[in-house]
């Protein structure tokens, strides 16, 4: 809006006891932020992070005058270069919107408009606002996408949204928003549905664009780790209101508050890594050269061996796309192997569920990511978590009840949830049905399948330190399928690392996770984000060797 | 793309023939008898035996339909049973007849029902839009031939404006058939327009949920732009398909609306054809109203494929 | 007021009021009805006094008692029409997505077939051979309007069964009884149960609109759609007669409405909240 003239250190945004509500015709909701205050300078960078429902998108929001359906700013006033954004006209809004205050979302492949041109949509914040011509605009936008490091800058704007991959696409959506040279930049967790190696190189675009030009930003995520190497503030949030506020260095290295403590501890207390135990005996389930694929056309499974003893964690890592949750589905057998072997305490099993016996069904259990749709919604607790010992060793009725409320004393849950349903519990705590369920038929390996990565951070961690304690307790084992290498170093003593459906590494996760590494071993390591402000320009230097390496081993990859 | 178009356009084709096949079923295989139908209670052994030598009935079922979709496909429908007359000639004025209707009632419908489902997706929740909600929610359950008693009877027979039964005959001009024809085809408009343009904000207001469209709103465009440029061109594949299942249902809608207005058009003659067992007229009436669904369905789904920006911009 | 725990709206209430009224008319008509539907009880076509509050008909029958008996014939036959409808596309269309594979292919093919006609004239082809008894007018129609149902079972079968909860019962071994009866259809009971009163209102128009042209319920027997067609001349002589059934029509069909309209909306809205 400004311009010109502008000042490194001048004030630009200076919020003040902003308060949302919820507003409905049905009545007032909930408070979703409380009275939170910050300031942002020109030039800085300012983080919010904090757990889902902190409020952070929403604050990300009212800088641009915006709330979602429902929502209201009831309180607080929000000074953009000293003008109150509360108080401005609707078309006063729209003026700040880009020019002043400009936008990037979380999913680039839903916010952009599938049916026009990326030229288009860049150009469309320059161009209606009147700062620049269609010409102009379209110069501009080549050069962002130059500086974004956009493959084929000049024509990469004629592309349409889906021809285009998500982490080009979400920095086309960076110079969407830098089209009109905003005085502020809101970044509402942009690299959080991207693998980790696409991560860094996003990441590494924004600060390289934010840091060239000058623009004061406000990063929102929930990972301290990512929005270390990009803020020079951080402000720590929790149920819609302020924590701590404080420089970098500081959050990281001396946090006030107990919350921050922990939001820090839990990254770095887990790095040692469990000792392995051979005891000798043979292995629980033995996963020999399987091959599997949904069309016949490509093997989404290529050659992937796998042993799991019992008391192992062993954990399956890879990005999205590599098989690893294909490889719980063949196991389990949902998805038939078509050729390999998989074998059970020595005995193979069935390809197809269908044929494998009740007792085989039994001694293999699953937990899910999304414990949502893992419950069903009509049944309660006492159904979910009582059928398995009912269907499985066809207890009396009072048996079953008596085994359901152990189970929910296992769980740490009160006995009184026993005739709830999923919808009246929390995320960590449906989880806990999901152990609980699977824990009731009384197994030997447990497959665990992303289960921590759609919880927030500490609930995940509590979550782990269940399975841990359940795993001392009972001498299970579990298949973890992760795309978290640091859940990985933590809990598992053994790992196989997948891409693109086959094995590259695998064994003791002390050995694999330690030099002489594969080389996309060493690349998924080092994208892993570490909490100290100087690790992205530490992977950066090095990026280039180990992209090369990577690049080298897979032409060598058999097949 | 092409490809795809083909497709379609050889799946329309198939479901052609395969109406047919249903037509020929439904009319001389079920297990119902045609010839102790058409005579009731006169027959006789004897002259059910004559009936059914005439009707063909005493030769297999494939080789009947084979010669009636040959002769068909050359545009021979047969003879009708009860006037003895040629089936294609009987049809052709009423077929002229029940397009006009159906295209003078569509050509106001679609655009008023679009425009009025536009407006009320845009003012979501006002009262406009609640009142557009409430009236056309009544309307979608209130059945043709109360519309269209309710006009004949208020500005037919109280006001004198329009005539109560739409006398056309192939002499008939243009500028009077458009009179004549103009209670008939508001009835229609009436319970089309109430259908397609709920059916219209629903598929705007569907789009309008998309982060692109709070993305464009985050980017300070004003309204009418995200509603054109953004939300318009997404839901245009949507409201295509409205349209062309309303004017389907329009194709139904015809045979009450000729009924109650005595409009000598093809609705008219199938049911007549039909409380006189007239296989012939009926196999015939029937295979021109599945070929315009079939055809309304087919267009549909073309310019739908047409529209969606994935397929015409392959990666 | 409150409803299977959620607030009623007014059009709902205004809906279920509707619909009772329609039940009491129709299983009471015998009680409620001032005349037999058959009497004779003055002068064609007599005008409205205190005894006939809506007149006498063509043959000198008393209106008002006809539409009540109407009522019976209507709603009792679509009644029936929906529920056979409902029993046959729900069967079928928990098994197709259950099943997968050939099954499905099979009754899909199936039902593209048949909707490749519009219903009404599909109606017409049969009726022509078959002529319009009451059994054949309840079969004709159940299995063409079964098709609906048995796509919008089938979605809805097939979402749920997307589920990995349904996935959870499936490795745990159970049998497909148990994966209808307990996992699917709890979870698919609130929109076939909205979708019941469309396909009722549904089949209650179509039987009118098949009477009004002459080829749905034949005289003795008398429904609401018949009997606009017997006083549909009346109109020109500026007479209610045939506005009465219509208008009755309208009106039950609004109330059906009115309530699916309720069900949808909360329908959506907790699937809204719950995720």
């Amino acid at each position: 809006m400004s311009g010109h003239g502008r000042k490194v250190g001048e004030t630009i945004l200076k919020v003040e006891k902003l308060r949302v509500e919820v507003r409905t015709d049905r009545g007032n909701g909930p408070t979703l932020v409380h009275d939170v205050s910050l300031e942002l300078k020109r030039g800085e960078v300012i983080g919010l992070i904090g757990e889902s429902g902190a409020g952070k998108s929403t604050i990300g929001l009212c800088t641009l005058g915006y709330t979602r359906g429902g929502c209201r700013m009831t309180g607080g006033q929000l000074f953009f270069e000293g003008r109150d954004i509360r108080q401005m006209s609707a078309t006063e809004r729209r003026a700040l919107r880009g020019p002043g205050v400009s936008y990037i979302a979380q999913s680039a492949a839903a916010s952009f408009n599938p049916a026009m041109t990326l030229m288009q949509q860049v150009c469309e914040i320059p161009v209606k606002h009147g700062i620049l011509s269609v010409a102009e605009a379209e110069a501009t936008a080549k050069r962002l996408f130059r500086e974004l490091e956009l493959p084929n800058p000049d024509t990469f704007g004629d592309r349409y949204p889906h021809q285009v991959s998500g982490g080009q696409l979400q920095r086309a959506m960076a110079a969407m928003a830098m089209a009109a040279k905003p005085d502020i930049l809101v970044f509402d967790e942009p690299t959080t549905a991207l693998d980790v190696t696409t991560q860094v190189e996003v990441l590494a675009s924004f600060r390289k664009l934010i840091r060239e030009h000058g623009t004061a930003a406000i990063y929102i995520t929930h990972d301290l780790a990512v929005v270390a190497q990009i803020a020079d503030h951080i402000m720590v949030l929790r149920h819609g209101k302020m924590v701590e506020l404080g420089t970098c260095d500081q959050i990281l290295q001396a946090p006030r508050e107990e919350y921050t403590r922990r939001l820090v501890a839990e990254r770095v207390a887990g790095h040692a890594f469990r000792e392995d135990l051979d005891t000798g005996e043979a292995p629980l389930l033995q996963v020999s050269n399987v091959v599997a694929s949904y069309h016949s056309l490509l093997r989404v499974i290529d050659n992937v061996s796998v042993e799991v003893r019992r008391g192992d964690t062993v954990a399956v890592v890879g990005e999205s796309g590599s098989g690893k949750s294909t490889l719980a589905r063949v196991i389990i057998g949902l998805l038939p192997r078509q050729s390999g072997d998989i074998r059970f305490q020595g005995q193979s099993l069935p390809p197809a569920l269908k044929d494998r016996s009740k007792d085989q069904l039994r001694r293999v259990q699953m937990i899910y990511q999304m414990a949502d749709v893992a419950l069903n919604p009509n049944q309660t607790l006492h159904e979910i978590i009582g059928r398995p010992v009912q269907f499985y060793f066809g207890r009396s009725r009072e048996d079953v009840r008596k085994r359901v409320l152990e189970l929910l004393r296992l769980m740490d849950l009160p006995e009184t949830f026993i005739n709830r349903k999923p919808g009246e519990l929390s995320g960590g705590q449906k989880q806990r049905i999901g152990i609980a369920r699977a824990l009731a038929a009384e197994p030997d390996l447990i497959i665990c399948d992303e289960v921590t990565s759609a919880l927030d951070q500490l609930v995940g961690e509590e979550i782990l330190r269940l399975l841990k304690k359940l795993q001392e307790e009972l001498g299970l084992a579990y298949l973890f399928i992760t795309h978290d290498l640091g859940t990985v170093k933590r809990i598992a003593n053994k790992v196989a690392v997948m891409l693109k459906g086959k094995l590259v590494a695998g064994g003791e996760t002390s050995k694999v996770f330690a030099p002489p590494y594969h080389p996309y071993t060493k690349l998924l390591l080092s994208s892993v984000p570490e909490m100290r402000s100087d690790w992205l320009d530490e992977v950066l230097a090095s990026r280039v060797q180990t992209l090369a390496a990577v690049r080298a081993a897979q032409v060598s990859l058999p097949g | 793309m092409l490809r795809l178009i083909a497709q379609r356009l050889g799946l329309g084709l198939i479901t052609l023939w395969a109406a047919s096949i249903l037509i020929f079923v439904g009319t001389e295989i079920l297990p119902g008898d045609l010839a102790s139908a058409i005579l009731q209670n006169s027959a006789t052994p004897e002259s059910l035996a004559e009936m059914r030598s005439e009707l063909g009935l005493d030769r297999p079922a494939i080789v009947r339909y084979g010669e009636w979709l040959g002769n068909a496909a050359r545009g021979d429908l047969g003879h009708s049973l009860a006037s003895k007359r040629d089936v294609v000639e009987e049809l052709s004025p009423r077929l002229k007849n029940t397009v006009f209707l159906a295209a003078y009632a569509a050509i106001i419908a679609v655009p008023l029902a679009v425009a009025l489902g536009l407006m009320a997706a845009i003012w979501q929740g006002g009262v406009y839009d609640r009142l557009v909600n409430f009236v056309t929610l009544l309307t979608i359950s209130v059945p043709e031939y109360l519309v269209g008693y309710i006009l004949i009877k208020y500005l037919s027979v109280q006001m004198g404006w329009f005539p109560s039964l739409a006398n056309v005959t192939p002499e008939t001009p243009t500028l009077d058939r458009i009179y004549l024809t103009f209670l008939p085809v508001m009835t229609l408009v009436l319970v089309v327009v109430a259908h397609m343009m709920r059916m219209t904000r629903a598929s705007v207001l569907n789009i309008m949920a998309s982060p692109y469209i709070e993305m464009a709103f985050l980017k300070g465009l004003p309204k009418w732009r995200v509603v054109v440029r953004h939300a318009f061109p997404n839901a245009l594949a949507p409201i295509i398909n409205v349209i062309a299942l309303n004017l389907a249902y329009l194709i139904v809608g015809v045979v009450v609306v000729e009924a109650v207005f005595v409009y000598p058009g093809l609705g008219q003659l199938m049911v007549d054809a039909v409380s006189k067992h007239d296989v012939p007229v009926v196999q015939a009436c029937g295979l021109v109203f599945a070929a315009a669904f079939i055809l309304l369905n087919m267009i549909a789904d073309i310019l739908a494929i047409l529209s969606n920006p994935r397929l015409r911009h392959p990666r | 007021m409150r409803l299977l725990g959620h607030r009623l709206t007014i059009p709902a209430l205004i809906g279920l009021i509707i619909i009772a009224l329609n039940v009491i008319a129709a299983l009471g008509a015998p009680l409620i009805a001032p005349f037999d539907q058959a009497d004779v009880v003055g002068d064609a076509w007599g005008d409205p006094d205190p005894q006939h509050i809506l007149g006498l008909d063509n043959l000198g029958r008393d209106l008002f008692s006809r539409l009540i008996y109407g009522a019976r014939m209507s709603i009792g036959l679509s009644f029936v029409i929906t529920c056979l409808s409902f029993f046959i596309g729900v069967v079928t269309g928990f098994t197709a997505a259950v099943m997968r594979g050939w099954v499905d292919l099979g009754l899909s093919r199936l039902v593209d077939l048949l909707l490749s006609m519009p219903t009404l004239i599909f109606a017409f082809i049969i009726l022509s051979v078959l002529g319009t008894d009451l059994p054949v007018l309840i079969i004709t129609i159940a299995i063409l309007d079964s098709v609906k149902v048995f796509r919008l079972a089938r979605a809805l079968a097939m979402n749920i069964a997307a589920m990995e909860y349904v996935e959870v019962a499936r490795v745990r071994g159970e049998g497909l009884w148990w994966v209808i009866t307990k996992e699917i259809l709890p979870n698919a009971m609130a929109p076939l149960i909205a979708e019941f009163g469309l396909r009722f209102s549904f089949a209650f128009l179509f039987i009118a609109a098949l009477s009004f042209l002459g080829l749905g319920v034949q005289p003795p027997d008398a429904d609401w759609g018949s009997m606009v067609r017997d006083y549909r001349d009346m109109i020109n002589l500026d007479s209610l007669a045939p506005l009465y059934p219509a208008g009755a029509i309208a009106i039950l069909t609004i109330g059906v409405n009115f309530v699916v309209d309720w069900m949808l909306s909360i329908h959506s809205r907790s699937h809204g909240e719950g995720a």
